[in-house]
């Protein structure tokens, strides 16, 4: 992690993918300094067209969400609440009443690479498919762009690319760098980010170092530090996490993801029922209205 | 004064301030609508991506829900027959189901020429998939069914070679209408299982509605088209009565911020006016002995309904306060 330098694993070269290793991303936005590095390593490496120049006005963050050509995102949030034992200098905006705290957040979101992927599930054509690694990948090729991942991504990530952007029709999202991770390369976004507020790494590696660095923070004053990793609900847990300060909300990110196919059980059952109402109503219809 | 004049008043003297010493000491204002997000969310982006499904999707569902249910339609007047009914059915089927269905789907694509890729695998899990090899059987069973009892109703051939046709007349017959029951109301589990909350909150309503405003579709086209029977008025009243019950389901089931897409917005007008109209309205009509009226209420509001449950997804699925309720 900090101050491992070439040591760091996100330097190493690696063979996760031919010892079948699940790998993941741990984020931390306590060291990010919103860069964007990762945002565009990612653009670069994946030839991801540019999806506009668009000046949001929200803090830094001209980026927005992700999407089907914006594979890494950082946020920038900005919050009137206290960052750590924050000391307020004689720069801010103190107007001697105690406290204007005031605090600026990054963290680079990317696909969260769900144990229980809603996008794959849904995908009807088999272009969505787990890796040796554990990530979920769209094969570009055999992908005829229905749609219906869009929409049953718990975390918004994956998107259909529109016209007149290259490749376009076709579902896109965060490959993992799979092409990368196959000759034992790190994928691009953790191999570039300047303080390794991106690690990539073994999976359970990173939620042991993740825990740990919750406690490290949380001593240190940060009282709100916490991990975003789902596993309680039926996502059963994402490899690309988080670490956040304050509530997942803040990051929109969805506090309980579920995964759509839960509902698939009552729908179905439902639709069962209408079936077999609408044969009896049409058997009935004829039989006692001739 | 409004907060904006005092932030602007506010501005002005710390301009002042900074002009006459070079440095402002004070606090300073928040800008109007400034980056500090004020709702939960971020900046307002939506949490889960809305459909990016276009007029196509809607259409589909409406002229998919109306074949499968003439199959069903057919089925019974075969059993009963009803000959020249069944036929008519079967043709409704056919055009609307094997030919318009399949055409919408395919336009609706993102690549249209790669749409045989949806055969390519068959997942229970995915009602997209499910939903690709319904339509696909229905179509398999609704042409040769179609096809053979137009011959046998003809009596193009005789003896045993118009035995077979009318054997497997009914064969085919049958099974259409065992998958038109599946292609009517799989639409609801299809947008029922997904991440939009207003969508997957009514997970149990979508089929039943999707299902019985195809019934009702299809009873009414028929009658349009002069099959003037009892059977299918009361197939009219069976489909408005569930479709007012729906209504009032519909209107009771609030649940805050995480549904407001169905009580709030054009969307949920578009929903309301729908079932208004394929509900109560088509029930009244009926009653007053208005039957093309109120078939052609209830066809509009199956229309109309199923464009307001798409636009309900749009809206729904950019409201990010709606998917933490939902979630709450």
């Amino acid at each position: 992690m900090i101050g491992e330098g070439i040591q760091s694993s996100n330097q190493r070269r690696h063979s996760f993918v031919k010892d079948h290793v699940k790998v993941g991303f741990f984020t931390d936005p306590s060291v990010c300094i919103g860069c964007k590095a990762c945002e565009v390593a990612c653009k670069e490496w994946n030839h991801v067209p540019d999806d506009g120049f668009n000046w949001s006005g929200n803090s830094y963050d001209n980026t927005g969400h992700l999407g089907a050509s914006t594979w890494r995102h950082v946020m920038f949030l900005e919050q009137d609440r206290q960052k750590g034992n924050q000391i307020v200098g004689s720069h801010s905006l103190d107007d001697g009443d105690g406290g204007d705290p005031f605090r600026w957040v990054f963290l680079s979101d990317v696909c969260k690479h769900c144990e229980e992927a809603g996008c794959l599930e849904a995908c009807p054509t088999g272009s969505i498919v787990r890796t040796e690694v554990g990530s979920v990948l769209v094969q570009n090729d055999v992908c005829n762009g229905c749609g219906y991942c869009v929409v049953s991504c718990p975390f918004g990530v994956i998107d259909r690319r529109p016209e007149p952007l290259p490749d376009a029709g076709g579902a896109f999202k965060c490959t993992f760098c799979y092409d990368r991770q196959k000759s034992g390369l790190v994928p691009a976004c953790a191999k570039v980010c300047p303080t390794e507020s991106i690690v990539f790494g073994r999976l359970d590696d990173l939620r042991a170092r993740g825990t740990a660095r919750v406690q490290q923070l949380q001593q240190s004053g940060y009282n709100d530090a916490q991990l975003y990793d789902p596993t309680e609900t039926s996502v059963r847990g994402i490899h690309a996490f988080f670490l956040i300060l304050g509530e997942p909300e803040a990051y929109g990110l969805p506090p309980k993801p579920q995964i759509p196919t839960i509902y698939l059980k009552s729908a179905w059952t439902s639709a069962f029922a209408t079936a077999i109402a609408s044969i009896i109503a049409a058997l009935a219809a004829f039989a006692f209205f001739r | 004064m409004t907060n904006e004049a005092q932030s602007e008043k506010r501005l002005e003297r710390l301009r002042e301030e900074a002009w006459e010493k070079g440095v402002v000491a004070g606090r300073g204002v928040d800008v109007a609508g400034g980056p500090i997000p004020r709702k939960p969310g971020y900046y307002g982006q939506p949490v889960v991506k809305p459909p990016v499904w276009t007029w196509e999707v809607p259409l589909y569902f409406f002229f998919g829900g109306l074949a499968g249910m003439s199959a069903v339609i057919a089925s019974a007047a075969v059993i009963f027959h009803h000959v020249d009914l069944a036929r008519a059915a079967m043709w409704l089927a056919a055009i609307a189901g094997a030919v318009l269905s399949p055409v919408l789907l395919i336009m609706d694509l993102g690549r249209p020429r790669l749409f045989l890729n949806m055969l390519r695998v068959f997942k229970h899990r995915s009602a997209m998939s499910m939903g690709a090899w319904i339509l696909t059987l229905f179509g398999a069973c609704v042409v040769p069914g179609l096809i053979a009892l137009e011959l046998h109703a003809q009596q193009i051939f005789a003896g045993s070679l118009d035995q077979l046709l009318r054997f497997s007349a009914g064969i085919f017959i049958f099974g259409s209408a065992i998958f038109g029951t599946l292609l009517a109301t799989y639409t609801g589990v299809l947008i029922g299982a997904t991440a939009i909350p207003a969508w997957f909150l009514h997970r149990t309503l979508l089929p039943i509605h999707f299902g019985t405003a195809g019934l009702g579709s299809a009873a009414g086209l028929l009658e349009l088209l002069g099959h003037r029977i009892a059977a299918l008025n009361f197939l009219g009243y069976y489909a408005a009565g569930v479709e007012s019950a729906l209504l009032i389901w519909l209107s009771l089931d609030k649940q805050g911020a995480a549904n407001r897409a169905i009580h709030e917005h054009g969307s949920g007008w578009l929903i309301r006016i729908g079932e208004v109209l394929n509900g109560p309205l088509a029930i009244v009509l009926r009653l007053f002995g208005l039957i093309p009226f109120a078939a052609l209420s209830f066809l509009i509001g199956a229309l109309v309904s199923r464009f307001g449950w798409i636009w309900v997804g749009k809206i729904s699925g950019s409201d990010p306060e709606a998917v933490f309720a939902s979630q709450h």
